[in-house]
């Protein structure tokens, strides 16, 4: 056991929750600010494909990297935007739009990438990473967290920002009383739509930009169904995270780790089934969920729409 | 207090009773059956003819593609009877969605149950067929089946009746690891010695299920037809199914009505899940007699959109499916011709909810009603929701 301790494992598991988990923390991120809105966005998986595929896409005919992530960005947001007219503005459950637009993205992802990619598999040249001097030189977690590529950085920079918006400005305090107690910020004289609506959106261009690094910077290739459930890991990081920025990276990074763990145990000699290392952020998200089953948190008013005058 | 809780009995149960009346409300009522059926179909035309559009944006001709799934899936004398087998556990997870959704529970973990019944089938069948009579193998399976599919519900059915957990949430994450887990069984303790790809043993095509005389047809199909109207019967006229509707239809309502709501959703969900299982048994012992590897037929998300397109009418159910399992046979022939994956069928369907949800605003407009129960729209677990 005392060779689990050795660099190169560590390495390995920190770059490789890194790799696993900003994906995941992107789209969490969205899902707290959905969620803090009122909004819960059951379709954030659908979301990140149709980033994860146009980021791709973008990237391959452009070659910008940066591009494409904008891109999958932009793709969330449209693909948000449904939610928005169909939730927000209309007032339609949030639950069956959310699983309609899980469902018809994915379709519609692999329908494209089938159609354009399916006998040439293109890939994707790595994305470069920028080293951070002298930190990139401390021994262990230097390579593996300070030689990343710079999207890393603007991540882990979104969330210093998010952290200050949602507690510290009139945005954030305007997002909550969306999510816990509409009827008052309506009566503060603040369009609720207007704020879910932002809200809704926001969650889109996280998930898409989560979508996108996943192809773009983790794997360099689209396939169909590649987010494989981290769309609903990153609901689950929101849920824990109650609605705190902080917390949800480190449970994106947790998680991203019990990814990366069996990958990790691999250079030490310990081969694992390839179903068991599908199966083990499903069992962690589980196990947390037991044991923290009464911390979970969601606020007052989410998934109900919100229509003046109605209780 | 007491008053809200009295609007909130009343209220419900003129929501429970709102199906019946409205059936007797005399003239109107004569064509609230073609409004809902134009509601059914409505949302499919839609969904149709936006796939249509990404059809020809990727140079396919709509029109051969839908001819198509329509020869293959119903007009092929092969094609229905594939068409007919494939309703047969489409039926049994549309019973156990109902039964879920009704109650007010998201059981979207189908998948997972189905799928890791269907790895046990498949893992003990061989076996149990070569020593017991075929009647009492295929009891004895079907019972294993659904036990699995119903035990692979507790944890979210405990989470969601003890502490109000989302169980959207924690039924989907058993469904990644009941996929995986059932793949972890077909790899090891069940595969197959004879073969190269990891897979379980065979059932010999004759001890599969009893075929419909004159068809190939199993009578899977029968059991289906039946569990789909013992489930409308249990829902709509027994004491029991009006107790999950009371739950589905307001759960503060069926609090103060002194029913056990741990309980009804513990059942509730179990029952769903056995269901799933029962579809896994019928599917391996009628159609494929062994489970490969990765095998995942992703029966469940497409389903949603059918039962809700039913209004979770159990019967409703009975002509969706049947059109489900055409678009779903031919499309997969149809695809094949037009080099696409079967995935096309998925957006369809994925279109299909969307446009339902659309269609269902145009008709709350209307004052009809639409296909969510009150309660169900507040299935968003604790997180403080309506207290």
């Amino acid at each position: 056991m005392s060779d689990m301790l050795t660099a190169a494992f560590l390495s390995a598991l920190i770059s490789g929750g890194i790799l696993a988990g900003m994906p995941l923390l992107f789209a969490s991120l969205g899902e707290t600010i959905s969620e803090r809105g009122g909004v819960l966005n059951i379709g954030l998986e659908g979301m990140m494909l149709m980033g994860g595929y146009t980021g791709f896409v973008v990237t391959l005919y452009s070659q910008s990297h940066w591009l494409g992530l904008l891109a999958g960005a932009g793709a969330g947001l449209i693909t948000a935007l449904l939610m928005v007219v169909f939730c927000v503005r209309l007032g339609l459950d949030q639950i069956v739009v959310g699983i309609a637009i899980l469902i018809a993205a994915g379709g519609f992802t692999s329908v494209l990438q089938r159609a354009q990619f399916g006998t040439t598999y293109p890939r994707l040249d790595a994305m470069s990473a920028v080293e951070i001097p002298l930190f990139a030189k401390i021994p262990v977690i230097g390579p593996s967290l300070f030689a990343q590529p710079a999207i890393v950085y603007v991540g882990f920079a979104l969330v210093a920002v998010l952290h200050w918006v949602l507690r510290s400005t009139n945005m954030g305090l305007n997002l909550r009383a969306a999510g816990e107690k509409p009827e008052a910020l309506d009566a503060a004289g603040v369009s609720v739509t207007a704020v879910r609506s932002i809200a809704a959106l926001s969650a889109g261009a996280f998930a898409g930009l989560g979508g996108a690094y996943m192809s773009i910077v983790g794997a360099g290739i689209f396939v169909p169904f590649m987010t494989h459930g981290a769309g609903f890991i990153g609901i689950v990081i929101a849920m824990l995270g109650r609605g705190r920025a902080l917390w949800v990276v480190i449970g994106s990074l947790l998680f991203g780790m019990s990814v990366s763990l069996t990958t990790a145990l691999q250079l030490v000699g310990i081969t694992v089934p390839i179903d068991v290392v599908n199966m083990l952020p499903f069992v962690a998200v589980l196990v947390v969920l037991v044991i923290f089953a009464r911390q979970a948190y969601l606020p007052a008013a989410l998934g109900l729409p919100y229509k003046r005058g109605i209780r | 207090m007491v008053a809200t809780v009295v609007t909130d009995v009343v209220s419900t149960s003129r929501a429970v009773v709102r199906g019946a009346s409205a059936a007797k409300a005399g003239t109107s009522a004569r064509w609230a059956w073609l409004w809902s059926l134009g509601q059914a179909i409505g949302p499919i035309l839609l969904a149709l003819l936006v796939s249509a559009a990404l059809l020809l944006a990727l140079g396919k001709n709509p029109l051969t593609f839908y001819r198509d799934i329509v020869s293959q899936g119903l007009f092929n004398k092969g094609g229905i009877q594939d068409t007919a087998i494939r309703m047969a556990p489409l039926l049994l997870m549309a019973s156990g969605l109902i039964v879920a959704f009704r109650a007010n529970i998201w059981n979207i973990g189908g998948d997972g149950q189905f799928l890791l019944a269907a790895a046990l089938v498949a893992g003990a069948g061989p076996p149990l067929i070569g020593a017991l009579p075929n009647a009492l193998a295929f009891v004895i399976l079907c019972v294993t089946a659904v036990v699995v599919g119903g035990g692979w519900t507790v944890v979210p059915a405990y989470l969601k009746a003890r502490y109000g957990l989302n169980e959207i949430i924690t039924s989907l994450m058993m469904t990644f690891v009941g996929v995986n887990f059932a793949n972890l069984l077909i790899k090891g303790p069940f595969r197959s010695t004879t073969t190269q790809v990891p897979q379980t043993d065979v059932i010999p095509f004759k001890e599969l299920l009893p075929r419909i005389p004159g068809t190939r047809i199993h009578v899977g199909l029968v059991l289906a037809l039946i569990a789909v109207f013992a489930v409308h019967y249990v829902m709509t006229r027994t004491a029991f199914g009006l107790k999950l509707r009371v739950l589905g239809a307001n759960p503060r309502a069926a609090a103060h009505a002194g029913l056990s709501i741990p309980r009804l959703t513990i059942v509730g969900f179990m029952l769903s899940g056995a269901f799933m299982g029962l579809a896994a048994a019928v599917e391996v012992l009628g159609v494929w007699g062994y489970v490969r590897a990765d095998w995942n037929p992703n029966f469940g998300l497409p389903l949603f959109a059918l039962v809700f397109l039913a209004r979770l009418n159990a019967l409703a159910v009975i002509p969706l499916v049947g059109f489900y399992a055409v678009i779903s046979m031919g499309g997969h022939f149809a695809a094949r011709q037009a080099a696409l994956p079967d995935d096309f069928m998925l957006m369809i369907v994925g279109l299909i909810l969307l446009f339902m949800t659309l269609t269902e605003y145009l008709a709350g407009r209307s004052e009809r009603g639409g296909y969510l129960s009150a309660g169900l729209k507040k299935a968003l677990g604790k997180g403080g929701g309506d207290e």
